[in-house]
């Protein structure tokens, strides 16, 4: 029994609890912002529970270090989940989560940078992420400086032409100091990604372009920790993280719908949402 | 003008370590000298500007003064919202150089003229926009750009323009540099058809016009008392671009003149139509073909001129 015991600290004590900490915790504001993206959320909050509890190289009493590893949510529609980590590790005070989206508070619907401790850059439109990492991973090569770069892409943003720009570039200037993670949930603004636009063979295309490619289940944390701890899997080649990860994960009727891209939870809905987080 | 930036840029990387150039595959023959002298903080990123855009800010909010380089509207249109998200809204302290501005590439058609890129990066918040007049104040421009915090846009003409100043300029951004003075009316000029305005204004003065020209190298923000006093100390005001009349340096004159309450002072935007040149050539060619040449600025300020005289 001693096994089970450990297992369950471990997962009171770090990402797990954090994760769902973060999902209660964005459920809450989803609902009372009213608004959308919740299953773009709750399909990376186990990798950035990981990320931020765990790899991340960041220090909250000096957001502006200059030898932090950065992180960059190129996904910015799923910011709710990046403002909580970051209020979980003290950036700011967790009152600003009850303004997210309201007027006139401190956190925009799309990851925005301006006034919020820790957010790295502003992102909301796709495709930008990858090459604003790439820089930033580029300087600390040819500076000698030892900070990583870590951007978090949605599958949908696989479609950007400028995605593939920057992942041309990076394994070409030897930039194994970035790593992307791929949110690869299979469902897309308009359809399951098989329907609008097929990615697939993704490993293989990333593979092609000359990165280190490993695929994990984007649920697992102690498989999330694992692939982090590794990077970079190979000297001198970046690594992309293929996260299999489910849309909506945690919450039995968002998981996997399409109509979760948008849909805000009403006082039903919540309640039984809350209740199934709660059981955890 | 060209060679005057990367004169310039060179000096600035030798006693600035954090300048970069990035350069989106184009350059040949004038980025050799810095790419052998700074390696590290030379990067060809090849045929892909939203990527050199990115990273050009990326390096920046890593502490680099990055300079971006490309031509005509590769480095603008290709990239624009790149520039708008990652450059402009991050401060990042990006200065994106085009060579080619106007019809610099008149010869190679369409795709390289450069006409609308003034009035779309002056509508960027953060950005500052400047096309210096000659390789003197291309020069000046350059450390100019290098030494502001932020984004800026440098629009440059190509190589081996004439030089209308004849030594080193007092060259500050947002301060117009009055090359020839005069009363009557104002010739305001911005890039590289600065040479053009002062041919005007000699051609106007040798039948007793007596024509003040000012060089608007920074367009956003505008000179805005250069302005104000040509409206009230001439008796017209004329502005010169080669670009699009609409949102470039007349609509920024226009602008201030009207806010200001001079709508009374005469004034005509001298530019490009809003309309894709029907004729191929060069940039002399289709100067004239769109009214940009001394002689065609003269038949069309005739009207403004009998008022003057008057």
């Amino acid at each position: 029994m001693t096994d089970g015991l450990q297992r369950d600290s471990r997962v009171l004590s770090s990402p797990a609890a954090l994760a769902l900490r973060i999902r209660r915790r964005v459920l809450r504001m989803v609902f009372s912002a009213k608004s959308a993206h919740i299953g773009s959320v709750f399909s990376i909050v186990d990798l950035l529970a990981v990320l931020y509890s765990k790899i991340l190289r960041i220090d909250p009493s000096r957001p502006d270090w200059p030898e932090r590893d950065r992180f960059i949510l190129s996904k910015g529609h799923a910011c709710a989940g990046l403002y909580v980590a970051l209020a979980e590790k003290g950036f700011f005070p967790g009152s600003w989560l009850e303004e997210f989206y309201s007027d006139g508070g401190h956190l925009a619907g799309h990851a925005t940078h301006v006034g919020v401790p820790g957010v790295e850059v502003s992102t909301g439109s796709l495709g930008h992420g990858l090459a604003l990492a790439a820089g930033m991973a580029l300087v600390a090569k040819r500076e000698n400086r030892g900070f990583r770069a870590f951007v978090m892409l949605s599958d949908g943003e696989c479609d950007e032409g400028s995605t593939w720009e920057a992942a041309l570039f990076a394994p070409f200037h030897q930039l194994d100091n970035l790593t992307v993670i791929v949110d690869y949930n299979k469902i897309q603004s308009l359809g399951t990604v098989k329907e609008v636009l097929d990615l697939e063979p993704l490993a293989a295309k990333w593979r092609a372009f000359g990165w280190s490619v490993l695929e994990i289940d984007g649920h697992n944390c102690v498989e999330i920790e694992d692939a982090l701890r590794a990077v970079p899997l190979q000297q001198g080649r970046p690594t992309c993280i293929i996260a299999h990860t489910i849309k909506g994960k945690g919450v039995s009727f968002i998981e996997n719908k399409l109509l979760w891209h948008y849909r805000t939870p009403d006082p039903e809905e919540f309640r039984l949402a809350l209740a199934e987080l709660e059981e955890e | 003008m060209r060679s005057a930036f990367f004169q310039a840029l060179l000096e600035l990387a030798e006693s600035d370590e954090r300048i970069y150039l990035l350069v989106g595959d184009l350059g040949f023959g004038v980025v050799e000298p810095f790419r052998q002298k700074f390696p590290k903080r030379f990067l060809n990123v090849g045929v892909a500007e939203q990527n050199l855009t990115g990273l050009a800010a990326g390096i920046a909010l890593t502490g680099g003064i990055v300079f971006t380089y490309s031509i005509a509207n590769f480095p603008v249109l290709r990239c624009l919202e790149h520039i708008r998200n990652d450059v402009c809204y991050h401060r990042a302290n990006v200065k994106i150089v085009s060579i080619g501005g106007g019809y610099s590439y008149g010869a190679l058609g369409m795709t390289h003229h450069s006409t609308e890129d003034i009035a779309i990066l002056r509508a960027l918040p953060e950005m500052t926009v400047v096309a210096p007049g000659d390789p003197y104040e291309a020069r000046e421009a350059t450390r100019a750009v290098a030494a502001h915090q932020g984004p800026c846009y440098l629009r440059l003409g190509r190589a081996g323009e004439p030089a209308v100043h004849s030594s080193r300029v007092d060259f500050q951004l947002g301060r117009a540099i009055q090359i020839r003075a005069g009363d009557d009316l104002t010739l305001i000029s911005t890039g590289a058809l600065l040479g053009t305005a002062v041919t005007v204004a000699d051609m106007l003065r040798s039948e007793g016009v007596s024509t003040r020209v000012l060089s608007m190298h920074t367009v956003k923000p505008l000179d805005v008392d250069a302005v104000l006093r040509a409206a009230r100390e001439t008796r017209a005001v004329i502005t010169l671009e080669e670009h699009s009349i609409i949102g470039g340096l007349g609509g920024a004159v226009a602008e201030c003149l009207a806010e200001e309450g001079h709508c009374k002072v005469p004034f005509r935007r001298i530019g490009i139509p809003s309309s894709f040149c029907a004729q191929f050539g060069s940039q002399d060619y289709l100067r004239s073909r769109c009214g940009l040449s001394p002689d065609r600025i003269i038949a069309f300020l005739e009207p403004m001129l009998q008022a003057v005289r008057s």
